[in-house]
C-alpha cells in the first residue's frame, strides 16, 4: 500500500506559507512606494512648485569652466548635465588608473627588503590614509594656487614640454588631422591581433612545451602597427602648443584661451589629491594580498626551476589578485562617489552642476533622482566589470 | 556645502513627501515662540555673525522686527544660515519661516517655485572688482578675463549674458560658497569677481589688501533684494510685507527708535494709525495693534537699519541711493497704513 503523506492546509504548508508572506511583503512595499510617490506630486501640486523632466529642455544660461562635450550659455540645463557627467566620468578613470598604478607600487615597496624603501612606503601609508580626502582636495588647490606664477608672470616649465601657472597646466594639443583614423584602425587590429596571438602561444605551449615571446611581439604589434600606418599616412598629427603672449591689451597677455591644452587647476588638484589618497588604501590592499600567499609557494616554484620573474608572474600574483580584487572594487567605487567632493574646489562635476541646475529650477527631488541614478549606474557597472574579472581570476577546481 | 546640502534636501524631499501645504504660520510660530529665519553664511553688512557670535545686517535686522511685531522681543528668532543653493529647499520645506538672505526677486523664482516676495529691502546691481594693478577702468574692457562668481546664483546667468551681449569672450570659474569664491580671487584664480554691488563692498574688506581693489563703474543689472516666503498662507505673507512696509512709513513719517515713545501722543493721523493708537490695523493681520510701535521701538525705521548696518558710516560705506525713500530721490515705497 503506497503511503500518501497526509493532505496538509495550504496554510500550515511550509512552502506556500513562505510564498504568501513575501508576496505580502512585495505587496505592502509597493504600496508604500506608490504612496510616497502619489503624496509628493500631490504635494508638489499643491504648493505650486514646479515638478516633472521638462525642464531639461529650457536654455540654461550659465557658463561651465571645463566642457568635454560642446556646450555654451545657450545649451539647455540637460546638456550642463551632460557636461558634469563627463567631468565625473574623466576624474573616476583618471583616478582609477593613477591610484592603481600608485597604489600597487606602494604596496610591492612597502614589502621590500630595502629598509629605507619599506620604510618610506610604510609612513606614505599611515600619513595620507589618515588625513580627510576633503583637507587633502583643499591642500592641493590653495597650496599650488598660492605658489604658482601668476596668469601673466612667467610660467614653471617642466621639461620644456609642460608649462604651469595659476591657471593650470598647458601643453601641445594634438590634432588630429585627415588620416589618423588609419592609426586608429591598426591599432584596434594590433589588440585583436595579439589576443589571438597569446590564444595561439598558450594552446603550443600546452601541447608542445615550446614557448613563444608574447612579451615582446606583444609590444611590438601594439606600438609598430600604428607607428607604420602613421608612416604609411604621413603623419597627418600635428601639435598645436599653447601661445603665450606678454604685451598688447592686459586681459589679451598671459597663455591665449582655447589655444594648446589646458587642464584647469581645479581639474588637477582634485585628480592628485583623489588618487593619491586612494592609493594609500590600494597599496595596503596589495601588500595584504601578497602576504596572503604563503611563502612555501615561492619555494616551491623555485625548486621547480622558475626564476624570480616568472615565479611572481605566474605563481605569486593570480593567486595574490583573488584576494586582491574584490576589496580594489570597493576603492574604484569609494573614488568615484569621493569624486563629488569637487564641490569644494569649483570643479564642475555632475554634482557641482546639477546643483547649480537644482537652483536656477528649483526642482530639487529630480536632480537628486539624477544624481542618485547615474553614480548608482557608474558604480554599478565598475562593480559589474570588476566582478566578471574576478571571476576570470578565481580559483578553479579541477 | 555637501555635508550640510544633501540633509537639507532630503529633508525637503521627505518634508514634500510627508506633509501638505500648511496653513497658519503665523499660529504655528506664536506657539512655538520664535521665528525661524534663513539667512546667509555671512555677508557683512546683510546677515554675519559679530564677534560676540550674534548675528547682524540689514537681513537679519528685518527678521528681527518680524520677531518684534509678533512677540515685542527683537530676540524672539533663530537664524539658519544657508548656501544659495539650499535656501529655497530650506524655505519650501518649512524648515525657516521666512528667508532674508539678499535674494534676487525674480519671475522665476516667484512663480515656479511655490515662493511669494514680500518686498525689496534693498535694491542691489550686479558689479565688478578687479586689481587695480590691471589698470581698467570699464567692464567693456574685460574681455578675454576669467570671472570668478558663486554658483547657483542670478550672477551666475547675468554674467553669461553681459559677456555674450557685448561679445566678449570669457571664462566663468563657480564655486559653491562665498568665502571659496573670495580666497580663489585673493589667490589670483581669476581677473575678476563679480556679485551684487553691495556684496563686493562687503567682500572686499575680507582680501589681503582691500586698498589694492577696486569696483568698476558699470551696474549690469537689476537685482531686488527682499524676505521671502512660501506660497499658500496669505495671512504670513501679509505679515511680513507689512512688516517691511512699517518699516519705510515709520521713516517717511519721522517716527524713530529714539522718538517712538513720543509720538505716540501725536496728533498726526499717520503715525496714530501707524503705531496703533487709532484704527485696529493690526488685529486684522493677527497681531496686537502696536505691532508697528514694537518693530520701532526694538529695532528702528528702515533708515536707521540702513545706517546702522550699510550706511557710510559702516566699514561698507554704501550711499543710500536707489534706497532712499521716494521722497527723498530714492525708490523705497510703502503703500499707507489705512
Amino acid at each position: 500500500m503506497e503511503a500518501h503523506p497526509p493532505r496538509t492546509s495550504l496554510w500550515n504548508d511550509p512552502k506556500a506559507r513562505g510564498i504568501i508572506f513575501q508576496a505580502l511583503l512585495v505587496a505592502v512595499l509597493s504600496y508604500l512606494v506608490f504612496w510616497i510617490v502619489r503624496n509628493t506630486i500631490g504635494n508638489l501640486e499643491k504648493q505650486n512648485i514646479a515638478s516633472g523632466f521638462a525642464f531639461l529642455d529650457t536654455t540654461a544660461g550659465f557658463g561651465i569652466s571645463q566642457t568635454l562635450v560642446s556646450y555654451s550659455e545657450t545649451s539647455s540645463y540637460g546638456r550642463a548635465i551632460l557636461v558634469g557627467f563627463f567631468n565625473t566620468l574623466l576624474v573616476a578613470v583618471v583616478g582609477i588608473i593613477a591610484a592603481t598604478i600608485l597604489g600597487f607600487v606602494i604596496g610591492i615597496a612597502r614589502l621590500s627588503n630595502n629598509w629605507v624603501i619599506s620604510r618610506l612606503a610604510y609612513c606614505y601609508v599611515e600619513v595620507i590614509r589618515n588625513i580627510p580626502l576633503l583637507l587633502q582636495i583643499l591642500f592641493w588647490y590653495v597650496a599650488a594656487l598660492r605658489s604658482l606664477p601668476s596668469k601673466r608672470e612667467e610660467p614653471l616649465s617642466l621639461f620644456g614640454l609642460v608649462d604651469m601657472n595659476v591657471f593650470g597646466l598647458w601643453g601641445p594639443k594634438p590634432i588630429f588631422g585627415e588620416g589618423s583614423s588609419t592609426a586608429v584602425i591598426a591599432f584596434i587590429a594590433a589588440i585583436v591581433i595579439t589576443i589571438f596571438m597569446r590564444r595561439w602561444a598558450h594552446k603550443r605551449q600546452d601541447a608542445t612545451g615550446q614557448q613563444f615571446p608574447v612579451g615582446w611581439t606583444t609590444l611590438g604589434l601594439i606600438v609598430g602597427l600604428p607607428l607604420l600606418a602613421l608612416i604609411v599616412t604621413g603623419f597627418p598629427i600635428s601639435f598645436e602648443w599653447p601661445v603665450f603672449v606678454d604685451t598688447g591689451p592686459v586681459f589679451g597677455r598671459g597663455f591665449q584661451l582655447g589655444v594648446g591644452l589646458n587642464i584647469i587647476p581645479e581639474l588637477v588638484a582634485l585628480t592628485l589629491a583623489l588618487s593619491i589618497y586612494t592609493a594609500s588604501f590600494i597599496a595596503e590592499i596589495v601588500r595584504a594580498g601578497i602576504q596572503a600567499i604563503s611563502h612555501g609557494q615561492t619555494e616551491a616554484s623555485h625548486a621547480l626551476g622558475l626564476r624570480h620573474g616568472p615565479t611572481l608572474r605566474l605563481v605569486i600574483i593570480p593567486q595574490a589578485l583573488r584576494v586582491i580584487i574584490p576589496p580594489l572594487t570597493s576603492q574604484y567605487l569609494n573614488l568615484t562617489k569621493n569624486s563629488s567632493l569637487a564641490v569644494a574646489i569649483g570643479y564642475p562635476d555632475l554634482v557641482a552642476t546639477g546643483g547649480t541646475v537644482l537652483n536656477q529650477t528649483g526642482q530639487a527631488i529630480e536632480i537628486i533622482g539624477i544624481w542618485m541614478l547615474v553614480y548608482l549606474s557608474l558604480s554599478l557597472t565598475t562593480s559589474g566589470l570588476m566582478n566578471w574579472y574576478n571571476q576570470r581570476v578565481a580559483l578553479i577546481e579541477r | 556645502m555637501k555635508t550640510k546640502f544633501l540633509p537639507v534636501v532630503l529633508g525637503a524631499a521627505l518634508g514634500v513627501a510627508a506633509t501638505g501645504a500648511n496653513a497658519a504660520k503665523l499660529d504655528d510660530v506664536k506657539a512655538k515662540g520664535f521665528v525661524q529665519c534663513g539667512v546667509s553664511q555671512g555677508l557683512p553688512g546683510f546677515s554675519n555673525p559679530d564677534s560676540a557670535g550674534n548675528w547682524t545686517g540689514l537681513d537679519v535686522d528685518f527678521c528681527r522686527a518680524m520677531a518684534a511685531a509678533i512677540f515685542d522681543d527683537a530676540n524672539a528668532v533663530k537664524f539658519t544660515p544657508l548656501s544659495a543653493k539650499e535656501r529655497f529647499t530650506a524655505l519650501q520645506s518649512g524648515e525657516i519661516d521666512v528667508l532674508s538672505r539678499n535674494t534676487t526677486w525674480t519671475m522665476s523664482r516667484d512663480t515656479q517655485l511655490g515662493l511669494n516676495f514680500a518686498g525689496v529691502t534693498y535694491y542691489d546691481g550686479q558689479g565688478f572688482m578687479v586689481r587695480k594693478s590691471l589698470g581698467v577702468t570699464s567692464a567693456l574692457e574685460l574681455s578675454g578675463a576669467t570671472v570668478c562668481t558663486q554658483t547657483g546664483t542670478t550672477t551666475e546667468l547675468n554674467v553669461a549674458d553681459y559677456f555674450r551681449a557685448n561679445n566678449m569672450p570669457y571664462e566663468i570659474v563657480a564655486f559653491e560658497k562665498n568665502d571659496e569664491v573670495v580666497q580663489a580671487y585673493d589667490a589670483g584664480r581669476c581677473d575678476v569677481f563679480t556679485t551684487d554691488a553691495s556684496g563686493l563692498y562687503a567682500e572686499r574688506l575680507k582680501l589681503t589688501n582691500p586698498g589694492d581693489h577696486q569696483v568698476l563703474p558699470e551696474i549690469i543689472s537689476k537685482e531686488p533684494l527682499g524676505p521671502v516666503v512660501q506660497q499658500g498662507d496669505d495671512q504670513w505673507f501679509n505679515v511680513t510685507k507689512w512688516v517691511y512696509f512699517a518699516l519705510i512709513n515709520a521713516e517717511e513719517a519721522g517716527v524713530n527708535s529714539a522718538n517712538v515713545d513720543e509720538m505716540k501722543s501725536s496728533e498726526d493721523p499717520n503715525v496714530k494709525r501707524l503705531l496703533g493708537t487709532e484704527g485696529a490695523f493690526g488685529e486684522a493681520i493677527g497681531l496686537s495693534n502696536d505691532w508697528a510701535y514694537r518693530v520701532v521701538k526694538h529695532v528702528g525705521n528702515y533708515g536707521e537699519i540702513f545706517e546702522r548696518n550699510v550706511g557710510p558710516d559702516t566699514p561698507l560705506g554704501i550711499a543710500r541711493g536707489l534706497n532712499a525713500l521716494w521722497s527723498k530721490g530714492g525708490i523705497q515705497y510703502a503703500p499707507p497704513v489705512r
